[in-house]
């Protein structure tokens, strides 16, 4: 048992000693990692780090805020060629990637616009008009998408004397270990609390002195910021980019993931690009089937797990706290 | 000064005059009851006075200043806190973040404190927040879902969300709906004991005229959008109009 003794225990990120020492386990044994599995699996838990960030910036405004948005193939676009065409100016790196951040920010305060009139199904509308609009914009302006050819974008450098593909993992592994911890900090702060508030009852909120315009464009700006983030590093790890990577599948598949991993959950987001990621992997020998799993895995967690696996975990959890008692 | 004052309000949705001509002063530290009929125009009134509605034509003065154009939360900063007839609570936050979203107004707001986990201004709300959990009675809900709480215990959560901004004018709108005679009593009490401890005047709806009329300085009858008459409970209820208008015509 632990005692909550004043209202500052209350606010800790991790309150029980146990979670604490599972979590140093699991991040012990991610550094570990490569270390003993092979090559591929590396190259797939960097995909999950990767997808992880964009899946959680889309969580904090369908699953937190409740704008239903389907435009993420549009941000991962634009942070991806922004990104590219910054890394061919000579930007170093981290200013390439809070770039690529930013642009795909503003475009996403662009988005954010109709939001403050629309809701629900209207909304996801626009933003899916946005995803198509950007891709076509792509695929016609070859002096955006780098030409017929696609834009090659230099992969990243080997540091410390390890292999390029597994520097990577640990950058990106860190990445997605600094969002995650900046996303568990943003949602029990003031600004989760109004982004939630918007979701479940947004005149309460308003009446409570919560600018509905300025959460929610900021809800808009801080996931666009995460998904474009997120797609520079997917056109890095990919050494190329080329406007198909970021077709209508792609805002689908993030779009799923969201909602198996569990909508308003920060965990969730993990395991929502592991389940995308691991499913096409383990069914590679039946690769038409891999829609077919996902969408049946969507109407399944609908009806009996709506908050995804991050509530199954959860819930596990609770069993597990009260053992042996129920 | 007054503290609020509500001059020849009219509210037309398309041809129907929701309000029309509606006036009335409010002084500080008082508590005024708004009664009627069903449809009166009792919620429109409250939902013109914190900005959900922009009437049509009227004046609202709350302090001097007038709050016609201000969006709602323009209007919460004010000063000016509310609950609502069918219950409006974020159901999937806890009681406690309900309460800690009311202090919202109050916060120095800083998105890096949000990102870097800084919480010392958390933590002096949290304070005040647990002032009111103990005036309201929820200390044995705080950390539960709004959502499984019980009816009258959201009751409650509204009514403290409301108080905990800090308010210099409270709107409640039917804060005794549906409760118990048990919890009606309490309730009742609560509201003038929050006049006395915080400081606030409440502009009140209820159709409990039993409770009103012990809790109101003053009331104001509204009928068909139309202000009947106003008045200290007992006047009120002499009147042949607001008889006629809730029990009917004599045959």
């Amino acid at each position: 048992m632990n005692l909550v003794e004043s209202y500052k225990d209350d606010l800790k990120l991790i309150e029980k000693p146990w979670t604490r020492c599972w979590v140093a386990l699991l991040i012990v044994g991610v550094i570990l990692f490569p270390l003993f599995g092979s090559e591929h699996f590396v190259y797939l838990a960097t995909l999950i780090f990767i997808f992880s960030i964009g899946i959680l910036g889309q969580n904090i405004l369908i699953g937190y805020t409740g704008q239903i948005s389907l435009g993420q193939a549009g941000f991962l676009a634009i942070g991806a060629f922004t990104f590219g065409h910054l890394t061919k100016m000579g930007v170093p790196l981290g200013l390439c990637l809070i770039g690529a951040g930013c642009m795909a920010a503003v475009f996403g305060v662009l988005v954010g616009f109709p939001s403050l009139r629309l809701k629900g199904p209207y909304l996801a509308i626009v933003t899916l008009g946005f995803g198509i609009a950007i891709y076509q914009v792509f695929t016609s302006y070859e002096v955006l998408s780098g030409g017929r050819m696609g834009m090659v974008v230099p992969k990243f450098p080997a540091l410390f004397g390890l292999t390029s593909e597994v520097s990577m993992y640990y950058f990106v592994f860190l990445l997605c270990v600094i969002f995650l911890a900046a996303t568990y900090n943003l949602i029990s702060s003031y600004i989760g609390r109004a982004f939630v508030a918007i979701r479940d009852n947004d005149i309460a909120a308003e009446v409570l002195g919560v600018n509905l315009t300025n959460y929610k464009l900021l809800s808009f700006a801080i996931s666009s910021f995460y998904t474009g983030v997120s797609g520079a590093l997917y056109g890095m790890f990919m050494g190329f980019l080329d406007p198909q990577m970021f077709n209508f599948s792609e805002t689908l598949l993030i779009f799923v993931a969201v909602i198996i991993g569990g909508l308003a959950s920060v965990e969730g987001a993990l395991f929502g690009a592991a389940f995308v990621i691991l499913i096409p992997q383990l069914l590679s020998g039946y690769n038409e089937l891999t829609p077919v799993i996902l969408g049946v895995t969507v109407v399944i967690i609908m009806i009996f797990e709506p908050l995804g696996l991050a509530g199954r975990w959860f819930k596990m959890r609770l069993y597990w706290r009260n053992w042996p008692f129920r | 000064m007054q503290l609020l004052t509500v001059d020849a309000l009219t509210v037309r949705f398309g041809g129907i005059s929701a309000l029309s001509d509606v006036g009335f002063t409010m002084d500080d530290r008082e508590i005024l009851s708004i009664i009627g009929p069903n449809g009166a125009g009792k919620t429109t009134l409250f939902n013109c006075i914190s900005g959900v509605y922009q009437p049509t034509r009227g004046e609202i003065l709350f302090q001097g200043e007038s709050l016609l154009g201000l969006s709602p939360d323009r209007i919460a900063v004010k000063g000016i806190g509310r609950t609502f007839q069918n219950i409006r609570l974020f159901n999937n936050m806890t009681v406690l973040d309900n309460l800690m979203l009311g202090r919202h107004i109050r916060f120095r707001r800083n998105p890096l404190q949000a990102y870097l986990r800084i919480r010392t201004e958390e933590l002096r709300h949290r304070e005040k927040v647990e002032e009111v959990i103990g005036f309201l009675d929820l200390q044995a809900y705080r950390k539960m879902r709004v959502m499984d709480c019980p009816y009258g215990v959201q009751k409650r959560v509204e009514l403290g969300r409301a108080i905990v901004m800090e308010p210099k004018l409270l709107l409640l709108d039917e804060p005794v709906a549906g409760l118990t005679a048990e919890e009606k009593n309490r309730v009742a009490y609560l509201v003038t004991e929050i006049r006395g401890r915080f400081g606030l005047s409440i502009l009140l709806i209820e159709h409990d005229l039993r409770i009103v009329s012990r809790l109101a300085d003053r009331m104001v009858v509204l009928n068909f959008g139309q202000k009947l008459t106003e008045g200290t409970p007992a006047e009120v209820q002499k009147n042949p109009e607001v008889i006629r208008a809730y029990v009917g015509e004599e045959a």
